[in-house]
């Protein structure tokens, strides 16, 4: 009896500390955020700078009052799993954030495998996902009516540079039908995607592809490539294969010689091109999503600069910031955006203010065509000048003009 | 099609490229057959097929990768690379192989595969997943030109390859230990009958095999360059190149080689670079189906 009543009032005064520290925090709200994020495997590094993207924009937005709804006001917070960068895994793990966790809304994962494998899942259960980590197009065609990705898609990574090409044959007073393209694409989907947008262009151009190879994903030696290109002297060169792709082509231009005035490349940055072959690399034209001195701003996070001054405080082991870490915190932005149009936490009106977004952002204009893609995102090139990367196109947001032809000196 | 066409008037018109393309494949030719020869004496004497061979070949490229980023010049690598590959290699033989030689070919087979994951994952773990390549530095010279370009770090390599083949070739005909190695794969039985320790030949055939890959792994990392899971590829091409040239035929792998090599880079001009490894896998069927049709012809003879 008396140690029943012992109990009983150690639970009442457990539940009295409890609803007390409730009371405290009880100021605002607390909107649920989830996702599966690789910490281990081969996204690990991508994963975790994905990660801190989020925690920094939650933690900017919290700080700021929060997400206001009507009168009342919400913090984020995110519940995270481990995908182990394996995409079943993803999927599963999703499913228990759904179904277990009572997640309403869903982050995106890291790379469009990742993302591939959840788009099913979430679209099962009628649950927003906002990813800024995916680019592959095939995301956007399979008609899924619950995702949004923030990204430029993969298509558009090289067609800047044709347009250059073709610029620089306006200027040299030629047509830029003349202009002689040499391409080898890995052949996995990505790169493929990336193929095809450039291949789209040059048929509007009226350009002419004198090479058009493919990489298998375990080639590693592309010298009969290289020695065709020295054979045809091509205008322009373009190399996409991740990677592995980027460090053996700048490896084997640089045994080769290869001597072409313009030259695009994807995944430089990963792939370290401008520390372990710098004389090479000179020049490269590269894309990426984001750069710190594009001229892009919102109320939120301020400048692109102010955005990189910020999490570089917060995480000075940044050398330079990744642009992984700046879409994922623009995924955070757009969901609190979404939110205060709403005016409400239900799944379906919270969807319906996501298909009307229409914001700036630091990152670049956020406004979702109906298949969930951001098409007026455009990918920023840059070239490598003197070992830096300097912003050369689209024009709006470019820092100096494009180096042509690229200054090498073997 | 257009293309196929197109490269191969590319190459009538200038044909000083076919040159190109033969000292390119030769160079590269020479790396082959430096660790093909290992698969074939592994595969000769022990009878052991090693699936992880490539991945012996990517340790000796991480570790003269690692020495590189710590000052050490690759070239300085190299001999590193296969004292180190010797140990993992003898380790290697105490820990499993010595356990499976006397089983049938699918053990041998399965203990391979499982060392061959096992490294790959050690190397991610270690190393993380990223493709690396050691810096070597070195000029190119150019021929004709600059029609044909030869990069220092290939020719370097195979010079390497050339001197390391010639003194295993050397030791195998002269030495002791060579001559003990050669009647053990002659027959296992009658040597041990005369004297010869199998076990000692036995470990001894793994070591140098695993010092020969990590030869082969820094001249890898130097001219190419390495990934965890990238030794699976060499391991096939290795695999076709000591099929072709017939596994007890030690000149005829080195041979099969530089072949491969040369067939390689004039597939990959012709045919685009998606076709490069195809043709090689294409290749291993014709051979295969030549061999059966010889053997066919031979047991009939027989009968």
């Amino acid at each position: 009896m008396t140690s029943n009543v012992r109990i009983t009032a150690v639970l009442a005064a457990l539940g009295l500390s409890c609803s007390a520290g409730g009371a405290q925090a009880a100021d605002c709200g607390t909107i649920n955020l989830g996702a599966a994020l690789s910490a281990t495997g081969i996204y690990a590094s991508n994963g975790n700078n994905t990660k801190k993207g989020y925690e920094f924009a939650v933690k900017k937005i919290n700080d700021a009052g929060g997400v206001k709804i009507g009168d009342k006001c919400y913090d984020f917070k995110i519940t995270y799993y481990d995908d182990e960068s394996t995409p079943a895994r993803a999927a599963q793990l999703v499913e228990r954030l759904i179904g277990q966790d009572d997640i309403k809304f869903v982050l995106g994962p890291y790379s469009s495998p990742m993302t591939k494998a959840i788009l099913p899942v979430t679209e099962k259960y009628k649950t927003p996902v906002v990813q800024a980590e995916a680019a592959s197009r095939s995301l956007f065609t399979q008609g899924y009516k619950y995702h949004f990705g923030i990204v430029a898609t993969s298509e558009k990574y090289l067609t800047p540079v044709i347009d250059m090409a073709a610029e620089q044959a306006k200027k040299a007073g030629k047509d830029p039908s003349s202009v002689k393209v040499a391409m080898i694409f890995q052949d996995d989907s990505f790169s493929l995607d990336v193929r095809q947008g450039v291949a789209d262009l040059m048929k509007k151009y009226n350009m002419h592809a004198i090479i058009d190879d493919r990489m298998p994903k375990d080639l590693n030696d592309l010298t009969a490539f290289f020695t065709k290109v020295k054979a045809v002297k091509p205008d322009v060169l373009l190399i996409s294969g991740h990677e592995k792709g980027a460090a053996t082509a700048a490896r084997q231009m640089g045994e080769h010689h290869t001597d072409v005035p313009l030259i695009g490349v994807t995944h430089c940055e990963s792939a370290k091109v401008a520390q372990d072959f710098p004389k090479i690399a000179e020049g490269f034209v590269c894309p990426t999503q984001w750069d710190e001195t594009m001229k892009a701003s919102d109320p939120l996070f301020g400048t692109a600069m102010d955005y990189n001054n910020q999490i570089k405080a917060v995480h000075p082991e940044y050398k330079a910031v990744p642009y992984q870490t700046a879409q994922a915190s623009v995924a955070i932005y757009v969901w609190k955006d979404a939110f205060e149009r709403a005016g409400s936490l239900d799944q379906e009106k919270v969807r319906q203010a996501l298909i009307k977004t229409d914001m700036p952002t630091f990152y670049g204009h956020v406004k979702f065509a109906e298949d969930g893609s951001n098409p007026g995102k455009t990918i920023v090139m840059r070239q490598i000048q003197d070992g830096k990367f300097v912003v050369v196109a689209p024009p709006a947001v470019a820092a100096g003009p494009v180096v042509y032809p690229r200054a090498v000196n073997y | 099609m257009q293309q196929i066409i197109g490269n191969i008037t590319v190459l009538e018109a200038a044909p000083i490229l076919n040159l190109g393309l033969l000292i390119d494949g030769l160079l590269i030719g020479a790396i082959f057959a430096l660790a093909a020869y290992g698969l074939a004496l592994v595969w000769g004497v022990m009878n052991v097929k090693n699936l992880a061979q490539g991945d012996f070949i990517m340790t000796g490229g991480y570790i003269t990768w690692f020495l590189g980023n710590h000052g050490l010049h690759p070239l300085l690598g190299l001999p590193v690379a296969c004292v180190v590959l010797w140990c993992i290699g003898w380790l290697l033989y105490r820990v499993v192989v010595s356990k499976v030689i006397t089983r049938d070919l699918f053990t041998s087979l399965l203990a391979t595969f499982g060392i061959a994951i096992v490294i790959q994952q050690g190397l991610n773990l270690a190393f993380g997943p990223d493709t690396q390549s050691a810096q070597a530095d070195l000029p190119t010279w150019e021929l004709a030109g600059g029609m044909i370009t030869i990069p220092a770090t290939r020719a370097i390599g195979f010079v390497f390859a050339a001197l390391l083949a010639v003194a295993v070739i050397v030791f195998m005909k002269r030495s002791r230990m060579g001559q003990a190695i050669r009647a053990t794969a002659q027959d296992a039985r009658a040597a041990r009958v005369l004297g010869i320790d199998t076990e000692k030949v036995y470990s001894f055939t793994f070591c140098l095999n695993a010092a020969i890959c990590g030869a082969a792994g820094a001249l890898v990392a130097v001219v190419w360059n390495v990934q965890p899971f990238m030794g699976t590829t060499y391991s096939i091409r290795l695999f076709v190149v000591v099929t072709a040239a017939g596994f007890g035929n030690l000149p005829g792998v080195i041979a099969a080689g530089f072949g491969m090599g040369v067939f390689e880079q004039f597939g990959g001009f012709i045919l685009g670079a998606q076709y490069q490894q195809a043709l090689i896998v294409m290749l291993l069927l014709i051979v295969l189906a030549v061999r059966q049709l010889q053997n066919l012809h031979l047991r009939q003879a027989v009968q």
